[in-house]
């Protein structure tokens, strides 16, 4: 079985964000940037199904600028065995990154793309859902667990209500939850090795996909700064102010 | 289990300006060698703070062609200012009359942080290896008491110090000869001062503690290229330290201050006096209507010769100021901590082709522009031991009229840890709250700096005697870990009226000032799991 896991990179989540002057984004210059959390669990989940036996090959895809190879190198230290690299410059909204996934879906035939349920940047959440429609794949999202039945999966999904448990039939696309492992450290041998991995670099363009944004940012903002609060002397003025003041209930 | 090891010809600790000149200068005397270079930060400049107007003299030496390398060194000093403070007013000091190592005219305003992400790029282009994110906790030594290498942090202990499921054990890195740049205070250099008694015959190191924020402000308050620096308000005639204003590129306004950590009243918080030196009305005008961007701190050498350690041993080298070679009248330090680090590479390529000892360092430093500059600067610091008026009349002396030369050397009589009074005999000092626009609290600082430590770790802030804060600095001193930690690391809280010490060691930024300034040595700087601490941009 072979494993496609899809990692993007993305400001630090230590990073306080800035939102630029003119409104036309965030600062990115003299920013730490690392791998998106979830995406780490996905390749963790990748990793240790490999080493149960149960795959036999991970590869590790990026969409991006030249310097999002630092991601898929983060990957290939940790068990990834070759990573891929697409190069597109701007801003890659979900649908462009779905499309270049299923060209390289396409190319590559893998039985399962997993990747994080969102990246931490733009809070989506759509690409992998997006994928199983261009695909036609069963999806499951917000995987908090995962077990391999012969030609199916059973997954555990973290949903509001509490747990929910599923099987889908392989090839499939699983988004993966925070909860669903604890990544591993990449030790200091293993970066030296994945130094030494095969990564591919290919362009968006090259394999036909289009990735110029379709939605149109008209201007990015900070929220409003929260008023300090203040101190109620018991329930019946809190229920009052809330009411009253509020109007929340 | 026994531990992972690899061999190398060189292992360079710290991806500062030292290490990585040391780094670059070796594969520039011998591609053939094997370099690596760890460091602690999550990446190569995450940890760095300085200024920093810096002078190219050790660049031009180790790239000559550095203006065609696209550096990022873009703004050349244009415009100088020194001004004094009373606490409303200001008096402007003619830049002609100061000593020449206070000109700037020929220096650049830059980020330090950017210009080590730069020499690592060129490092790694050479084949230098570097390990960002693997801190070296362990000094390795080999039967005869050489240094043999170091151990890289285990990764994934619990606070307890037991073994969690993403346990990944240190690597033993062995170098023919290893070099320590960990900067000011570092903690493995600390040890090989002791251990190899480094220190014999010097005077006790000196320390500052520097303050920096990045400001963005408006077009009219900007003057790109202007370096301003102030004496005076808001320390008193008796504590050592000043400010630095930097008109950098993109209407950034690096803002800092230092104090030297000498301070005698236990009740001085650095932190709240850098924050009441931004009220001054001089200083208001420029970042009024400004935005803080940037805030962090760190300790800093400022011994000089004086005080400057032996910086060879068997197996292994000092360099930049895990030693200590910042010039302190200057306010440099990044040229020599660089120069030094190419010295050390010049002596470790003979020592490995021709078996020459180590030692050669302490004479070919003795040679070099480093030892000249730190020897006409040795006097400056000691002499502002007699405070603020007595330190400036001698320093005119000294520096613009006999360049350096007085035939007499002033020596440093205490460790920083020594100079704390007692909190009965010094005032109080009641600081003023912040009103968030230009001052600020502690907590929404350390925000800014982007520091985290993974949870579940143990304490990387280790005390000798757990009990010794309450039962005796508490009352010896009101505790003056909770004014001198930049970030508010360490706390007394009061619990059912009992005191407690809290350390929380997660906020720390690495600065080391605990290390070094609490008055009874108790506490201890180790290495965190590996990435840990500030994640600093443009610092």
């Amino acid at each position: 079985m072979k494993i496609l896991v899809a990692v993007k990179r993305v400001i630090d989540y230590n990073v306080q964000i800035r939102v630029k002057e003119d409104g036309t984004g965030v600062v990115t210059d003299n920013v730490k940037m690392s791998s998106n959390p979830p995406d780490d669990n996905a390749i963790e989940e990748a990793v240790k199904i490999k080493e149960s036996g149960k795959a036999s090959e991970i590869i590790a895809i990026t969409v991006g600028e030249e310097k999002s190879q630092e991601t898929v190198r983060k990957a290939l230290a940790v068990g990834a065995d070759r990573g891929i690299l697409v190069k597109a410059e701007g801003i890659i909204e979900p649908l462009a990154v779905a499309k270049v996934l299923q060209k390289i879906v396409d190319k590559e035939k893998p039985d399962l793309v997993f990747m994080g349920k969102q990246a931490i940047d733009d809070d989506c959440n759509q690409t992998g859902q997006m994928l199983s429609a261009l695909l036609n794949w069963p999806q499951a999202t917000f995987a908090s667990k995962i077990e391999i039945k012969d030609k199916a999966l059973e997954v555990t999904r973290e949903i509001d209500e509490g747990l929910e448990t599923i099987e889908v039939n392989i090839p499939a696309i699983v988004t993966c939850d925070l909860r669903l492992n604890e990544p591993r450290y990449a030790s200091l041998p293993n970066i030296m090795k994945a130094k030494k991995k095969p990564l591919e670099i290919l362009n968006a363009s090259d394999l036909g996909v289009d990735t110029a944004p379709r939605v149109q940012q008209i201007k990015v903002e900070e929220p409003p700064k929260r008023k300090a609060g203040i101190k109620v002397a018991n329930v019946a003025e809190l229920v009052n102010k809330l009411k009253n003041e509020a109007k929340v209930i | 289990m026994p531990r992972e090891a690899m061999d190398y010809d060189v292992v360079i600790v710290g991806g500062g300006p030292s290490g990585l000149s040391t780094a670059i200068k070796l594969k520039q005397l011998d591609p053939e060698l094997n370099v690596c270079l760890l460091e602690k930060a999550s990446e190569i400049g995450a940890h760095i703070l300085s200024g920093n107007v810096f002078e190219t003299r050790a660049l031009d030496e180790l790239f000559p062609n550095w203006k065609d390398l696209n550096t990022p060194i873009k703004t050349k000093v244009s415009k100088e200012k020194f001004l004094f403070l009373s606490k409303t007013k200001s008096l402007s000091w003619p830049t002609w009359l100061l000593p020449s190592v206070q000109q700037n005219h020929k220096n650049y305003i830059i980020s330090l942080a950017n210009l080590c992400r730069w020499l690592a790029e060129q490092a790694e282009a050479l084949g230098v290896e570097i390990f960002p994110g693997f801190p070296a906790s362990e000094i390795l030594y080999n039967e005869d008491g050489s240094v043999k290498g170091v151990a890289t942090q285990d990764m994934g202990i619990d606070k307890d110090g037991n073994k969690k499921e993403s346990y990944e054990p240190g690597i033993e890195l062995n170098g023919k000869v290893t070099v320590f740049a960990e900067g000011c205070r570092g903690h493995l250099g600390k040890e090989l001062i002791k251990k190899f008694e480094l220190d014999k015959g010097k005077d006790p190191q000196q320390y500052g503690i520097g303050f920096k924020e990045i400001w963005e402000v408006a077009d009219d308050k900007h003057e790109e290229g202007m370096v301003m620096h102030t004496a005076g308000w808001p320390l008193d005639n008796n504590t050592y330290g000043g400010s630095f204003i930097y008109h950098a590129e993109n209407k950034q306004i690096f803002l800092g201050y230092v104090i030297g950590l000498d301070y005698k009243n236990p009740y001085l918080s650095p932190f709240d006096e850098f924050q009441r030196f931004k009220t001054h009305p001089a200083i208001k005008k420029i970042i009024e209507g400004g935005k803080r961007i940037s805030y962090g701190a760190r300790a800093l050498i400022e011994g000089g010769l004086q005080s400057l350690p032996k910086m060879y041993m068997p197996g292994a080298l000092l360099v930049g100021c895990d030693a200590g070679t910042l010039n302190m009248p200057k306010i440099k330090g990044s040229h020599t901590a660089m120069k030094s680090g190419m010295i050390a590479a010049e002596t470790i390529f003979e020592h490995l082709k021709n078996n020459n000892n180590l030692s050669v360092y302490e004479n070919k430093f003795k040679n070099s522009w480093v030892y000249k500059e730190l020897y006409q600067a040795r006097n400056v610091k000691p002499s502002f031991s007699w405070g603020l008026i007595l330190g400036i009349i001698f320093t005119g002396l000294d520096q613009i009229l006999f360049r350096g030369k007085l035939p007499l050397t002033l020596k440093h009589k205490h460790a920083d840890h020594e100079t704390l009074k007692s909190a009965k005999s010094m005032p109080k000092i009641d600081y003023p709250k912040p009103d968030n626009i230009i001052t600020f609290d502690k907590t929404s600082s350390v925000y800014l700096t982007g520091t985290n430590h993974t949870d579940n770790q143990p304490v990387h802030l280790k005390l000798k005697d757990p009990n010794l804060p309450i039962n005796y600095t508490l009352e010896k001193f009101d505790e003056p870990a909770q004014r001198y930690c930049p970030v508010g690391v360490y706390e007394v809280q009061k619990e059912n009226g009992i005191n407690k010490f809290v350390i929380n060691s997660q906020n720390c930024i690495h600065c080391k000032t605990c290390d070094i300034k609490e008055p009874s040595q108790n506490i201890t700087w180790v290495t965190p799991e590996g990435g840990g601490g500030p994640k600093y941009g443009n610092m």
